[in-house]
C-alpha cells in the first residue's frame, strides 16, 4: 500500500472517528497538543487503525507514537510487512 | 435567621413537544400528542411499536462534532437544555469566575446511556473484548450528563445524579434545592435526561407488561385516568431549570419563573414495580412537601400528577390524591402531561415541573389528553383534552419510580 493512501485514510479517520477539523491536520500534528486529543483519542484512533488496516498494534508500540506521521509510519511498516 | 428561598431564573428543554420551551409550551396547551410509531429502529418484532420520540434534535447546534460523539444521547439532550437554561438565566461562568465555585449540577437519569450499553453489549459478543470503546462506560454512566455540563458551563459547586428510575429528576430538582437552602451553592442547574427507547429496554418493559400496545393508534395510546388505559408510553427529552439563591436573583434583576416551595419523599417499601395499594407511600410524599412549604391542601390549585397510564398507577395515584387532600381533593384540577409527552423516566419530573412553571406563570393548566371513558376508580378533576385559564398560586407535581421512590415537588408564583 502506497504511503499517499495510508496518508489520506488516516486524516479521513481522525476527522470522521475524531471529529478532528479537517484543516488542522498536518502529518507533523502531534495528537495531543496540536489536535488536543486525549488519552482515549488516541486508543480510539488505534482501534479504528487497525480495523481499517487489518493490522495489530501492540500498546508497547502505540505509546511510542505522537505525531500523524509516526502512526503513518507504523500502518505502512504493518500493512506492507 | 429565615431559611434561605429558591426560585426558578431559567428554563430549558428537549422534548417530544418541540426543541425549546416556547414551542414545548405552545403543544402543551393545545393538547398535541407527541406519540408515533418508532422511526428509530424497526420496530416490527416488538409488542409494543410506539414510542415519543425527539425527532429532528441535531446535537451539534449545541456542540461540536468532537464533543457530540463522545457522549451518549442522553447526555447530548442534557447539553441541550442546560445550554438553554443558561442562556434564559442569564448566567454565565468564566473558569476563573469566584461565583463559579457556588453553582452546581443536579442531573436525575433514570438508566443512563443505554443506547450505548446494548450497541457495546454487541460489539463484545460479536467481536470481542479488543473492540469495547473506551469510552463504553463514560457514555453509559448516569452521572456523566452533569458532569458534562459542569465542564461545559463552569459549574465548579455540587455536582450530583439522583438515579431513582422515574422519579430521579424530581429528585435532582428538590436535592437542588435543599444545596442552595442549606446555603451549599447559591445556583444550581438541575435536572433530567432521558434516552432509553431503544430495543433492549423496549422489550423489557413490554415484557414486564407496562407498555401501551396501542400500535395502530399512537396519539391516543398515553391515555392517563381513562378507563381503557392499557399502559405507559416510553418517552426521551431533557429538562432543566436553573434554580438560585432567592435574594442574589433579585439583586441581579433576573427574570424569576416561580419558586421552590416544598419537597417531599417516601419510599412505598412494597414491590419492585407496583405501588403501595391505596397509595400510602405517594400521599406521605405529598404531605412531607406541603409540609414543607408551609402551606394547607387546599391552597394547592392544580397537580400535575405522575399519571403513567398504567392501569395502576393513575388509581392508586388518585387514591393518595385522595388521601393526601382529603375533601379537598375534588376541588384541585389534576393533569397529566404524559399523555401527550409520553413517559420521560427520569427526564418526566424535570419536564413536569417546567412545565408546571410556565403553567403558574401564564395561569393555563395543560390538559389529559385522550381522556375519553371516565375510570369509577379516577374520579377527579383531570382537566380532560383541553387547557384550561385558571388563575393559580401553587402547584405540586408527584414523581414515582420503580423500587417503590415517591417524590413531590411543590412550586409557587413569584
Amino acid at each position: 500500500m502506497e504511503r499517499s493512501a495510508i496518508e489520506s485514510k488516516m486524516v479521513d479517520l481522525l476527522v470522521e472517528e475524531l471529529g478532528i477539523e479537517r484543516d488542522k491536520i498536518t502529518m507533523a500534528a502531534k495528537f495531543e497538543e496540536d489536535l488536543e486529543v486525549d488519552s482515549l483519542g488516541v486508543v480510539e484512533l488505534l482501534m479504528a487503525l487497525e480495523d481499517n488496516f487489518d493490522v495489530n498494534i501492540p500498546d508497547e508500540e502505540a505509546e511510542a507514537i505522537t505525531t500523524v506521521s509516526e502512526a503513518v509510519d507504523i500502518v505502512e511498516a504493518k500493512v506492507n510487512a | 435567621m429565615s431559611r434561605r428561598r429558591v426560585v426558578v431564573t431559567g428554563l430549558g428543554t428537549v422534548n417530544p413537544l418541540g426543541l425549546n420551551v416556547a414551542d414545548t409550551w405552545k403543544n402543551a396547551q393545545a393538547g398535541t400528542s407527541g406519540v408515533k410509531r418508532i422511526s428509530r429502529f424497526d420496530p416490527s418484532d416488538f409488542k409494543a411499536q410506539i414510542a415519543a420520540e425527539v425527532t429532528e434534535f441535531d446535537p451539534e447546534q449545541y456542540m461540536p462534532t468532537k464533543e457530540s460523539r463522545r457522549l451518549d444521547r442522553n447526555a447530548q439532550l442534557f447539553w441541550a437544555a442546560a445550554d438553554q437554561a443558561m442562556t434564559d438565566s442569564g448566567l454565565s461562568y468564566d473558569e476563573d469566575d469566584p461565583e463559579a465555585l457556588r453553582a452546581g449540577v443536579a442531573c436525575g437519569s433514570g438508566i443512563g446511556g443505554i443506547i450505548t450499553f446494548q450497541d457495546e453489549v454487541g460489539v463484545l459478543l460479536d467481536r470481542g473484548p479488543s473492540r469495547v470503546s473506551p469510552l463504553a462506560i463514560t457514555k453509559i454512566i448516569s452521572n456523566m450528563a452533569g458532569g458534562v455540563a459542569s465542564i461545559q458551563f463552569n459549574l465548579f459547586g455540587p455536582n450530583i445524579c439522583t438515579v431513582t428510575a422515574c422519579a430521579a429528576s424530581a429528585n435532582a430538582i428538590g436535592d437542588a434545592a435543599e444545596i442552595i437552602r442549606r446555603d451549599d451553592a447559591d445556583v444550581m442547574l438541575a435536572g433530567g435526561t432521558e434516552a432509553g427507547i431503544v430495543e433492549l429496554s423496549l422489550a423489557s418493559f413490554a415484557s414486564a407488561r407496562a407498555l401501551s400496545t396501542r400500535n395502530d393508534e399512537p396519539a391516543a395510546a398515553s391515555r392517563p385516568f381513562d378507563a381503557d388505559r392499557d399502559g405507559f408510553v416510553m418517552g426521551e427529552g431533557a429538562a432543566v431549570l436553573i434554580l438560585e439563591e432567592r435574594e442574589r436573583a433579585i439583586a441581579r434583576g433576573a427574570t424569576i419563573y416561580g419558586e421552590v416551595l416544598g419537597y417531599g419523599m417516601s419510599a412505598d417499601g412494597y414491590h419492585i414495580t407496583m405501588p403501595r395499594p391505596g397509595g400510602a407511600g405517594a400521599a406521605r410524599a405529598m404531605q412531607h412537601a406541603l409540609r414543607d412549604a408551609g402551606l394547607e391542601p387546599a391552597a394547592i390549585d392544580y397537580i400535575n400528577a405522575h399519571g403513567t397510564s398504567t392501569p395502576a398507577n393513575d388509581s392508586t395515584e388518585t387514591a393518595a390524591i385522595k388521601a393526601a387532600f382529603g375533601e379537598d381533593a375534588k376541588n384541585i384540577p389534576v393533569s397529566s402531561t404524559k399523555s401527550m409527552t409520553g413517559h420521560l423516566l427520569g427526564g418526566a419530573g424535570a419536564l413536569e415541573a417546567l412545565l408546571c412553571i410556565l403553567a403558574i406563570r401564564d395561569g393555563v393548566l395543560p390538559p389529559t389528553i385522550n381522556y375519553e371513558t371516565p375510570d369509577p376508580e379516577c374520579d377527579l378533576d383531570y382537566v380532560p383534552n383541553e387547557a384550561r385559564d385558571s388563575d393559580i398560586s401553587f402547584v405540586m407535581s408527584n414523581s414515582f419510580g420503580f423500587g417503590g421512590h415517591n417524590v413531590a415537588l411543590v412550586f409557587g408564583g413569584v
